[in-house]
């Protein structure tokens, strides 16, 4: 009786998840179609989705795996290229690679398949820098995985591949996000899709790394993260293990990176530096290491708070403060950078610790509420 | 083609290499922490430098970098690594991090994000002529204070007191704790040591540069520390000759010229790597480490 009680309970609060996540899906697009385009709340959802897909899958390493890496800036590094090589319309190829006589590649792929790409060639990368460096452990690891890093930035900037990667010089004109709004008759937007489909990859995305989390993969990486002798002796394959989830991470890594060229409309090299890594890191901290939607919810804040919130903090006046001297370019990272190490010092779990947000979560708060009520009322009733 | 000027050029950065280099292996040894704000340090030290020469005479403003640099780094461990002494590595390595972001953009904030100018410091960058090169006198100053420094730094760790504490808690960290050691107080003391060290491979290092910007303490800061993984992680004379190892070996990269410039940085990685797979105790490690 109790049984399909708590079965009947789990179904409805799976479709209340599912109910949530699609209001918020719909909420983005009539929000796109109705407030105008230059809001600041476009950055912020546009660049938040895309950060959220690379904290989750930097996540899924750092906090549901425990392998402390800090190479996501190379694998978006590699995803962001890949994307770009191969999605410049052919017109374009002479005026992009004009030091490089038109580069060498001359065909495109459609947007779709230059996405998976991307992770594809992240994910090969992984798999094979994975093979020594997943050997070494926490700091060292951190620091192999960085170096590869910072080899691949001056890898693709290096002029003898520059038929390929351009060089040193930007990647531009390949399809990005306003490509994919639909036009009306007369050549104006009618629907505004800009803004969706970045949510929609990053979407996907996430849903497959909580997949994964959630089958026995997941359970052995986390069973790696708290135990590794432990999960050893219960048959975790440990090496297989970690280099999937690195691979794996990879390939999302790659894809964000896919995903970020097309919102920043051009890529360079230069742009992917440990600082981007160590940015990363620290949504990946706030939410909290070890759960997806913390990471997800991290990221919105961190993107909205940069972006947008303590903009004024930059501009000379916030909260309607007006102090030029002390509010000027730089002031807002300062302030953010105090507040990340409150959180690095006196809360340390973040946002939601292990956790996840979910409907289950809010109705079970409710119900203890609620019971704490009334086992009060019951007891006042005794007396 | 001469290399002569290069490989002047390499032992004159490997010295300043190796004075940061000195700062992280300590630290590592004593508490099992990359300290990522290490090469921020370093930077902050060029900062206060150019500040404080606009409005002091020199002779004054260089004891007070390395005054404010060593206070800047004691406040650093007190503040962002003890309250964590009992968390697990990876947080105090996230919040090693979290202190490098925050020392980037204060500087950036305080700079206005514009590259400072460095002030250049006379007799030390006047222009010399060795076997046909011309350099800096810098160029020949820096190993001879570089190898000094070691050794009086060698001499205090094996002579006096305060350097047997400091063996006591790399060795053991509770054990020391319990034979009587304020454990707090020597990590201090080997933050302190680190940060003098870094101020004065900093004076040296933006005397051959014309400007300091944010970042500028990023690249030499995680060459010194690969440089200390190359030695040994707790091994100062490994830390020196790696140190000493890379400068040259990446001023002989950008004696190539063109596209090898690039690679200059690059190279280093490819070091620490080819390091960590063949022997990752390093050249001179102590005996037990877990690395792998």
């Amino acid at each position: 009786m109790n049984n399909i009680k708590h079965r009947r309970n789990k179904k409805i609060l799976t479709a209340v998840n599912v109910a949530l996540l699609l209001a918020i899906y719909v909420a983005v697009f009539v929000a796109e179609q109705v407030l105008p385009q230059t809001s600041m709340l476009f950055v912020v959802l546009k660049k938040g989705s895309i950060y959220a897909l690379i904290a989750v899958s930097m996540n899924l390493l750092n906090g549901f795996t425990g392998l402390f890496s800090l190479g996501q800036a190379g694998f978006m590094l590699i995803g962001a290229y890949v994307y770009g090589i191969f999605t410049i319309p052919e017109e374009f190829r002479q005026s992009v690679y004009q030091y490089f006589d038109g580069g060498v590649i001359h065909f495109t792929v459609p947007v779709v398949i230059a996405l998976v790409m991307a992770g594809a060639a992240a994910a090969i990368f992984a798999a094979l820098i994975g093979l020594p460096v997943l050997r070494l452990k926490s700091d060292y690891l951190a620091i192999a995985t960085l170096g590869f890093a910072e080899i691949l930035r001056a890898l693709f900037q290096w002029k003898i591949i520059g038929p390929v990667t351009n060089g040193s010089n930007l990647l531009r004109k390949f399809p990005n996000f306003n490509d994919f709004n639909i036009k009306g008759a007369d050549g104006k937007v009618a629907v505004y899709l800009s803004t969706l489909i970045p949510f929609i990859v990053a979407g996907i995305c996430i849903l497959l790394i909580v997949l994964l989390i959630r089958s026995s993969y997941g359970r052995a990486f986390r069973a790696i993260r708290d135990d590794e002798i432990a999960a050893e002796a219960m048959g975790v394959n440990l090496f297989k293990h970690k280099q999937l989830a690195f691979v794996i991470s990879s390939f999302f890594a790659g894809v964000g990176g896919a995903l970020l060229a097309m919102y920043q409309m051009a890529i360079q090299a230069n742009a992917f530096t440990s600082a981007m890594t160590y940015e990363i890191l620290l949504i990946v901290v706030i939410g909290g290491l070890g759960s997806v939607t913390g990471s997800c919810l991290g990221s919105f804040l961190f993107i909205a708070a940069s972006e947008w919130w303590l903009r004024g903090l930059d501009g000379g006046t916030f909260l309607g403060i007006n102090a030029p001297g002390i509010f000027r370019a730089g002031f807002r990272k300062v302030v953010f950078a105090v507040i990340i190490m409150l959180v690095v010092l006196f809360y340390r779990k973040g946002i939601m610790g292990d956790s996840e947000f979910s409907a289950k979560r809010i109705a079970e708060r409710f119900r203890r509420i609620f019971m704490k009520r009334k086992s009060k009322i019951e007891v006042v009733e005794n007396e | 083609m001469d290399y002569l000027p290069y490989l002047l050029a390499g032992v004159s950065v490997g010295g300043q290499y190796a004075l940061i280099a000195i700062g992280y292996t300590m630290v590592y040894g004593i508490l099992r922490l990359i300290n990522f704000a290490h090469g921020d340090i370093f930077m902050a030290a060029g900062l206060i430098m150019i500040y404080l020469c606009t409005a002091l005479p020199l002779a004054v403003s260089i004891p007070l970098v390395l005054l404010i640099t060593v206070a800047i780094g004691f406040v650093i461990e007190r503040a962002a690594y003890m309250p964590l002494r009992e968390a697990p590595r990876m947080s105090v390595m996230i919040s090693a991090i979290g202190v490098s972001y925050l020392i980037q953009n204060l500087a950036l904030y305080l700079t206005g994000g514009l590259a400072k100018p460095y002030i250049s410091i006379p007799w030390i960058s006047d222009t010399i002529t060795i076997l046909g090169a011309t350099t800096r006198r810098v160029t020949v100053i820096t190993p001879i204070l570089t190898i000094l420094l070691m050794i009086a730094l060698i001499l205090l760790i094996k002579k006096t007191k305060i350097g047997m504490a400091m063996r006591a808690v790399s060795r053991d960290f509770d054990t020391s704790r319990l034979m009587g050691i304020r454990v707090n107080n020597v990590i201090s003391v080997t933050f302190i040591i680190g940060s003098l060290l870094a101020a004065i491979g900093s004076v040296l290092y933006f005397t051959n540069y014309t400007a300091v910007v944010p970042t500028s303490g990023q690249m030499p800061g995680l060459k010194a520390f690969v440089a200390a993984v190359f030695g040994g992680i707790g091994s100062i004379p490994g830390a020196v000759l790696g140190a000493f190892l890379i400068g040259i070996c990446e001023n002989l990269i950008k004696s190539g010229g063109g596209a090898w410039t690039n690679f200059s940085d690059a190279f280093t990685f490819v070091l620490l790597i080819a390091v960590l797979l063949v022997r990752p105790t390093g050249l001179f490690a102590e005996k037990k480490i877990d690395k792998v």
